[in-house]
This record gives C-alpha cells, sequence and structure tokens, in this order.
C-alpha cells in the first residue's frame, strides 16, 4: 500500500484514496501528427524498472490531477507536485538523486 | 531421453528408483547459436520446441535470468480457455487449447491437462450482452461456447450463491473444453523435450546487452559472456520493456503486478473454474483441494513480483459474496507476477525494428493458456518471416491504429 501525498489539499492518504493515471509529461499530438507521433503519444510508453513520473488523482478526496515520482522497482515514492508543469521540478529531481545519482530523466534528452 | 511410461515406473519401482536421470540437461553456454530465445519460461521453451519440431532448427539455446519456468509461468492461475470475442485472439488461443489436449502424449510428460469447463460469470446486463456476443462469434470462430443461464451455472456450481445483493449471477459463458493444467510441467515438459533435441537450457544467465552491426543483430552479452546469434527472440514477459530498451527500440507496454493466493487444502467442492470478471476474480480448485484465486492488477506500474494487499481484500471481498463458504477458509500463500500489458489487452507476435530480433510478448494477464500456440505461431514466424497464427499480432498495428482490441471484450482477465 502506497502512501501518497496531494500536492493540491495537502493531504497524505492511502493509495486507496487515489487513482493512478499512467505516465506523465506525455505531450499531446495536435490534428497535423504523423501516425508514429500518434502512435507514440497513445502507446509508447517509457515503462522503467527505477524511477518513473506519472499521473495520479486525488478521486475520493479533492478530485484534482497531480503528478508524482515514484520507484517502480522498491515502491519508494520521491514526492508529488503539481500537474501544471512541463519538467519534474528542482526539489522533486534532488530527492530522486538522493538513491539515483546518476538518474536522468529519459524525456530531457 | 528415457521414455516415461508405465513400464518405466514398474522397472524403477524393482530397484529403488535408482535408474532416473535428470529430465533436462544444465547446459553451459556455447560461443554460437542459430538461435537464441531470452525467457526460459512456458512460451520461450514452446517456442524452442517447436522450432525444433516443425522446422528443425535445433541449435538453440534458451537463456533464463532466474530459474526455468520462475516467472510467470510458474506464479499463473492455469486457466486455459479459448473463448476471446476477435478472430485473431480466438485462432491462436483454440490453437493453443487444441495443443494442451494432446500436450502430455506429445511430450511423453504428463502436463495433468484437465478440460473440467470454464464459466466466466455476467454479472451485470452489460456482459450477458457482451457475453450473447461472443458466443455467437464463437461460433463463427469454431470455438465450441454456449451462453447458459442461471440455472445451469447452479446445477455446474453447486456452492455458488445467484442472488448476492451486489452482483447477482444472471448467467455465463461456458466453455465445457476449457480447463487447468499443472504449469510447471508445462516448462519442464517443454524442457525435457528440447533438452533431447540437442538444445542448451541456460539458467541463471541474464542478459545485459544486444550487439548489433548495422541494424542487423549479431549477439547478446550476458552475465555468463557474449554468446553469438543469428536471431534472438524476446519472450521474457515483464520485462520485455527492459530488453527492448537494451534493443534501442520501445515498446507498447506497461509493467504492472497481478497475483493470485490459494487457501488451505479441503475436499472437492466445485470441479469446473470460475471467472467472475467484474469483481476482477477468478477460482478454481486444484487436485490437492486448494481454492486457487486470481485477483486484479495494481494500479500503478510496477517490477515488484509481489502485488498490493487491497487488491487481495478487494478480490476476496467479492468472492465471498459469491461463494459464501470460503469465507471460513484460510488462506496459505500469496505471489505475484509481472505482467506485461498492451493498450488493446492483445499480444505482440512480432518482428522489431532491429533485424533479426523479433518478440513475444505482451500477454498481459492471460498468457498461459496460449502457451502452446504462441510457441507454434512465434517459432514459424522466426522461421519463415511470417505466420498465419501471428501476423495480426505485429508491433507495427499500434501506428496503423489495427487493434485487436479484447479490453472491452474480455474485460479484467484475458
Amino acid at each position: 500500500m502506497l502512501i501518497l501525498t496531494c500536492p493540491c489539499c495537502h493531504v497524505t492518504a492511502e493509495e486507496t484514496e487515489f487513482h493512478g493515471g499512467g505516465e506523465a509529461h506525455l505531450k499531446r499530438v495536435g490534428p497535423d501528427g504523423a501516425e508514429g507521433d500518434f502512435e507514440s503519444y497513445l502507446f509508447m510508453r517509457q515503462n522503467p524498472k527505477g524511477v518513473h513520473l506519472e499521473r495520479w488523482r486525488h478521486v475520493y478526496g479533492c478530485g484534482k490531477w497531480f503528478h508524482m515520482a515514484r520507484d517502480t522497482a522498491t515502491l519508494e515514492v520521491f514526492g508529488s507536485y503539481a500537474a501544471q508543469t512541463l519538467a519534474p521540478p528542482d526539489h522533486i529531481v534532488d530527492a530522486i538523486r538522493k538513491r539515483h545519482p546518476d538518474w536522468q530523466w529519459p524525456a530531457a534528452s | 531421453m528415457k521414455k516415461y511410461s508405465v513400464f518405466a515406473v514398474a522397472r524403477e519401482a524393482m530397484r529403488h528408483h535408482t535408474g532416473w536421470t535428470r529430465a533436462w540437461r544444465d547446459a553451459q553456454p556455447k560461443k554460437r547459436y542459430d538461435v537464441i530465445i531470452v525467457g526460459a519460461g512456458g512460451h520461450g521453451l514452446a517456442t524452442a520446441y517447436y522450432l525444433g519440431k516443425n522446422f528443425g532448427i535445433t541449435n538453440v539455446a534458451v537463456l533464463e535470468k532466474g530459474w526455468l519456468g520462475g516467472g510467470n509461468t510458474g506464479r499463473n492461475t492455469t486457466i486455459i480457455r479459448s473463448n476471446y470475442l476477435q478472430d485473431p485472439s480466438a485462432a491462436i488461443y483454440e490453437k493453443a487449447r487444441s495443443l494442451y489436449e494432446t500436450m502430455s502424449q506429445d511430450l511423453n510428460y504428463n502436463v495433468m491437462f484437465s478440460p473440467r469447463g470454464v464459466i466466466m460469470l455476467a454479472q451485470t446486463e452489460h456482459e450477458v450482452r457482451g457475453y450473447k456476443r461472443t458466443a455467437h462469434a464463437n461460433a463463427l470462430q469454431g470455438v465450441s461456447t454456449e451462453f447458459i443461464g442461471p440455472d445451469r451455472v447452479k446445477q455446474l456450481v453447486p456452492i455458488i450463491n445467484l442472488d448476492g445483493p451486489r452482483y447477482p449471477v444472471l448467467g455465463g459463458l461456458w466453455q465445457a473444453r476449457g480447463g487447468t493444467a499443472r504449469h510447471d510441467a508445462v516448462a519442464w515438459g517443454y524442457a525435457r523435450a528440447c533438452s533431447d533435441m540437442g538444445m542448451d537450457i541456460i539458467q541463471k544467465c541474464e542478459v545485459t546487452g544486444v550487439r548489433q552491426t548495422g541494424g542487423k543483430v549479431t549477439g547478446v552479452s550476458t552475465t555468463r559472456g557474449d554468446i553469438d546469434c543469428d536471431k534472438l527472440g524476446f519472450v521474457v514477459a515483464g520485462h520485455s520493456g527492459q530488453l527492448a530498451n537494451m534493443a534501442g527500440f520501445r515498446l507498447p507496454i506497461e509493467s504492472v503486478a497481478l497475483q493470485a493466493l490459494v487457501s488451505e487444502p479441503i475436499k472437492p467442492c466445485m470441479d469446473v473454474v470460475v471467472m467472475a470478471n467484474t469483481v476482477h476474480g477468478y477460482m478454481s480448485q486444484s487436485d490437492k483441494g486448494e481454492m486457487v484465486i486470481g485477483g486484479g492488477t495494481d494500479g500503478h506500474n510496477n517490477y515488484t513480483q509481489r502485488g498490493s494487499f487491497h487488491h487481495i481484500e478487494e478480490t476476496v471481498r467479492a468472492l465471498v459474496e459469491t461463494f459464501p463458504m470460503i469465507s471460513r477458509l484460510k488462506m496459505l500463500r500469496q505471489w505475484g507476477g509481472i505482467v506485461d500489458v498492451t493498450g488493446d489487452r492483445s499480444p505482440i507476435l512480432s518482428k522489431t525494428p532491429v533485424e533479426g530480433v523479433f518478440i513475444n510478448g505482451g500477454w498481459g494477464t492471460g498468457g498461459f493458456k496460449a502457451i502452446p500456440g504462441s510457441g507454434w505461431g512465434f517459432a514459424e514466424l522466426m522461421a519463415k518471416g511470417h505466420s498465419p497464427l501471428t501476423d495480426a499480432f505485429g508491433l507495427e498495428r499500434f501506428a496503423e491504429g489495427r487493434f485487436i482490441d479484447e479490453s472491452v471484450a474480455a474485460g479484467v482477465a484475458h
């Protein structure tokens, strides 16, 4: 059972109060996108064994979406942050690098 | 290979069982193979077996980072059925189910296939409509299934409670020729047959890199040294993404934990397999008498091979309502496996962007039932470049929008 903190209403609660929404920071493709871009946006996923940036929704709380960094191999949660960001903020990257010093966000490269 | 038979048992009984030999050789890696299969689970071993049996390719190694059949092959709930909605799915799963019927004879290894019948309960109006549609589709596909009413369900499963307040049983999709098999025996039977054909099954040999020249595979790096090959097959379920990453391409796959549990053994009380997809639970009774219960997947990407506790609670809570007698059972063991789930909930059996590399994965929560059919088709794909069983399951279907959409048809359990 994960214990998560919603960055919108600041409530800390058990995982059952939330709902996972898959990989975060996917860039939506517009009507002009190529087939490959749509495939990438809709289906292709990083699916890392390790640090995963992902979306969650506080469904049985404030109802807001937010982002979170979590390790898929150990289930350690590095912290949550607002959904209205294009990249993980510095304090999340710092928390991740305490555990994984060489970690780079794959989508940044 | 010494043939197993009643005479062999009698002969060994006379000499205190001193004459049994290893079922398969624990091989050391050679420098080069024609084909390397990564993953010695059911699908990988079945692929190797049919490469040898159907295509005469026997210079094959099956690499395994852990132990034989120690991944999802040894962690599933052993259900076999082929009542799928879409034609390509029905074809490959029905091929698999029919191969299970003669597998013990073909492999000279008792896989304990028990065609006891599988019911998928319809507990909502939509499920009733969905399963009627599936039954009609199955009739056209030549898969024998029927939609049955609640009275027939009660007759087949006397311990069921039909009129639960939340999940009444409105009927079910019945496949009389579905059932279960002994999952470890499937892996061991294939391993024994492969080893007998001269193939090498190499345990504790983890692939750490994929070597390629000019977009074509030349071999793999492993924890036991470099091994060359002409063709490479990834058959690793939950870790498909890891291997694809080594080879330099991405997959439309996410890995999640799926778990199961068994109760203490009790006297025989249910001689069919029951699946309840609305409540994410399915149950059968093993030959030892344990009630084998499968649950839903965790709601987040996960490589931990254990599964969340609250999902057990959800599964058991719902099953207790449908089978009130299990409320007094103690649960003995619980375990999890990492399943690789695709966007359309159908598997990927495909060539990849790297020439000579093939992938068989994305079986999600329902790979065990498909093992022989998957091996049959994937071996043909690797040997000839295409197969009527696998052509619809190519990676390109995600770019083309040509999905084999079983996610709506099969719900959670498929």
